[in-house]
């Protein structure tokens, strides 16, 4: 699918308070248009909750309830509820940063999964808190700079997508903002689900990751390229890679190193030789891991099916 | 009365009583989180829930933060919502308790008033819901289980008039309330309360954003209506324990209740459950010629600040009953009554007495020997039967 594809209609309106080349709303619009006009949207304290404008506008064309930082996804279960009180069909939709979603919002985010209530909850990943003027978040990768790790962050980032799938909830997957057809296409399809779907996409920043602003789609992308962000969805129990990591996984392509990632933004520029070869161990151990869960899935298919 | 209501005498719990207002007030998502001693209305609702008996969605979340954030998206979207907590719990909930209000969303909450550690103490203590006095929650105290029953009912009918549009809570003492069995009239209040109107939906047509930033320009208009809203709740508290009264031939007050005090020399103040304890020793005080009277605060928030000065304006002396306490200070109660009663040309002279904190008895000779001068410091340590 190409870009051009897209609907045209627009719910993210032009003159919104984002910065130039923000891939936060560049996929929110992307987003919405696959949803549709029949959503709400849950914003949680973040950069949405300012690039959305202020009282008595608007630039969300669709209903928008913000709420605390920690209430998204307690906040769209009560939505959900009400919604199905009186009859309404309607996607109840989460957008939250990974601060609203990896720390502050954990709890909310796993009871609702658990519970697994009928919304799509969709963080937009930028790595930081951005609001708040970058600081470190449980999503940070190790090695970069924030206002709150200034000389670059001590541990690994924890991972939510994988805890997703851990919750086993029928539908979990990662989009990065390289390529917005796929996003599209798998915003498209957790629509069509019910229960608890959980997508999270990787959002450079160029103010927090310090590269130019017309940089984003290929940081975007490099990201998956080189491994450090892994493409995939877990369907009702079955895992996979897509798009350009499937491509890499099969030979079809090859990974790309993952210097070319890091020293494209000025928050690793300071890394020391030792810092990227952690990072490379990282990045491949996680590589080999997720490879090998699509492998055993296989596996394990082709043996029921014997 | 109407002809056509139906009545029941049952003997329950105040967290039963709390749980069937409740289901008969027609509330339709419930988000709650057990915590004793406020538990049971979670359990007895969850029940009913799954029964089918009560027709709600029942949100089991992970935390009373939740439980009010599930809440306030359940009433933004058009429903009416009830949760119930206590103590910790209902201090985890501060923040989103500024969220029910700013957004207007009309949530009632039971809460089962329990002090709050550490140490771990379950009991008795206004402290829980006092020190979320200024969230703009509208407060109820109730002393008996069929105001509880009456409290919840009436409390949507305020919360949601379109000249309040503020969220409520209905207190009352963990234990001595919440777990004691009473005899209470189970009036069908199908006629009373309807489903719920709500002033706003999600409109996918016209769709609004709710939330965003407010900045300077308006954010002091909004607190500014808060607080109108909270004066006017008042007259409609009044219109609502009418309508009440001619509906179920009760009439339990939302304001406040007086007893023996038209000629009283001596008034005492309290709130909750000691209430009835300082009952008993009012009639004590006038056997033994003292005229003793009781007013016992209802709505602590709206404060009734010109029903108290008119009802306080011509006695000598004030005794405030706290149970709670705002380190630093003085009972909150008391402070209050202060400062309301400044405004009178001569005003009495007022006393404040800390008691019963964290479940400590507070009988009836504590309000005689207070009022008769025997325990003359601020804190009331002593249990005396
Ligand atoms: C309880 C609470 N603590 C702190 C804040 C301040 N705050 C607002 S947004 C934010 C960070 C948001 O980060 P993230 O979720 O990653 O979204 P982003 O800003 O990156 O879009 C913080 C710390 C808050 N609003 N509420
Ligand atoms: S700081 Fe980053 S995430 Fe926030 S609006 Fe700017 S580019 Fe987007």
């Amino acid at each position: 699918m190409r870009i051009s594809a897209l609907p045209r209609e627009e719910y993210l309106l032009p003159g919104n308070a984002a910065c130039h080349g923000c891939a936060s709303s560049m996929c929110l619009r992307t987003v919405l248009k696959a949803l549709g006009k029949n959503t709400v949207l849950i914003v949680p304290a973040s950069c949405t909750s300012v690039y959305q404008g202020m009282f008595p506008n608007s630039a969300i064309a669709v209903p928008v309830f913000n709420t605390a930082f920690a209430s998204a996804a307690a906040t769209a279960s009560g939505i959900k509820a009400s919604l199905l009180q009186q009859g309404i069909d309607a996607n109840v939709v989460v957008w939250a940063g990974d601060g609203g979603t990896y720390d502050i919002g954990l709890q909310a985010l796993s009871g609702a999964a658990e519970r697994n209530e009928d919304i799509i909850y969709i963080c937009y990943n930028n790595e930081m808190y951005s609001n708040t003027g970058i600081q470190r978040s449980g999503a940070t990768p190790y090695g970069a700079w924030t206002t709150t790790t200034w000389s670059g962050k001590k541990e690994h980032r924890k991972d939510v997508a994988e805890l997703m799938m851990s919750h086993e909830v029928p539908y979990v997957a990662t989009a990065s903002a390289g390529y917005l057809a796929d996003l599209y296409q798998k915003v498209k399809k957790a629509k069509k689900m019910e229960g608890f779907r959980y997508i999270e996409i990787l959002s450079p920043c160029p103010p927090g990751w310090r590269y130019p602003m017309e940089k984003t789609v290929e940081i975007g992308k490099l990201a998956v390229e080189t491994g450090m962000w892994i493409l995939y969805e877990y369907e009702e129990g079955h895992f996979r890679l897509t798009g350009v990591s499937k491509a890499i996984a099969e030979g079809r392509r090859k990974m790309k190193d993952i210097g070319e990632y890091l020293f494209a933004q000025g928050r690793f520029a300071h890394l020391s030789d030792g810092d990227v070869v952690k990072i490379r161990e990282y990045v491949e151990d996680r590589w080999r891991k997720l490879v090998k869960m699509e492998s055993d899935m296989h596996a394990a298919s082709a043996k029921f099916y014997v | 009365m109407k002809s056509n209501t139906t009545r029941a005498v049952r003997i329950i719990t105040g967290n039963q009583a709390a749980a069937l207002a409740a289901k008969n007030a027609k509330v339709r998502v419930v988000a709650a989180y057990p915590i004793t001693p406020a538990t049971p209305v979670v359990e007895e609702l969850s029940k009913m829930v799954e029964t089918g008996e009560m027709k709600a969605h029942f949100i089991l979340v992970e935390s009373e933060h939740s439980a009010m954030a599930a809440c306030i998206g359940a009433s933004a979207a058009g429903s009416r919502t009830f949760t119930a907590t206590s103590s910790h719990g209902l201090a985890y909930m501060h923040e989103l308790l500024h969220y029910a209000t700013n957004a207007r969303t009309p949530v009632v909450m039971a809460v089962a008033n329990r002090a709050i550690g550490p140490g771990w103490n379950i009991w008795a203590d206004l402290s829980d819901s006092i020190s979320q006095r200024d969230t703009g929650w509208m407060q109820f105290y109730c002393s008996d289980n069929q105001e509880i029953y009456d409290t919840i009912i009436m409390a949507y009918r305020i919360a949601e008039h379109r000249d309040v549009l503020l969220p409520a809570m209905v207190c009352y003492d963990g234990f001595v309330l919440s777990h004691t069995a009473m005899p209470i009239e189970i009036t069908d209040v199908n006629d009373f309360i309807d489903e719920y109107h709500p002033v706003w939906r999600l409109d996918f047509d016209e769709p609004s954003t709710h939330g965003n930033i407010l900045p300077p320009d308006y954010f002091m208009e909004l607190r500014r209506e808060v607080c109108e809203a909270h004066e006017r709740a008042l007259k409609v508290m009044k219109e609502v324990e009418r309508e009440f009264y001619e509906y179920s031939g009760r009439l339990t007050p939302l304001i406040l209740e007086e007893y023996r005090l038209e000629d009283a020399d001596v008034a005492m103040v309290t709130m909750g459950a000691i209430s009835s304890e300082a009952k008993i020793a009012v009639d004590e005080l006038r056997k033994r010629g003292v005229k003793a009277g009781l007013l016992r605060l209802k709505a602590f928030r709206p404060f009734p600040k010109q029903e108290v000065v008119e009802k306080l304006g011509s006695v000598e002396k004030v005794y405030v009953f706290d149970r709670s306490v705002s380190p630093g200070f003085d009972g909150q109660l008391f402070s209050e009554l202060k400062a309301v009663l400044w405004d009178l040309r001569s005003p009495p002279e007022v006393y404040g007495r800390i008691v019963g904190l964290g479940g400590r008895d507070v009988t009836s000779r504590v309000f005689e020997k207070a009022v008769l001068g025997e325990l003359d410091k601020k804190w009331v340590m002593e249990v005396i039967y």
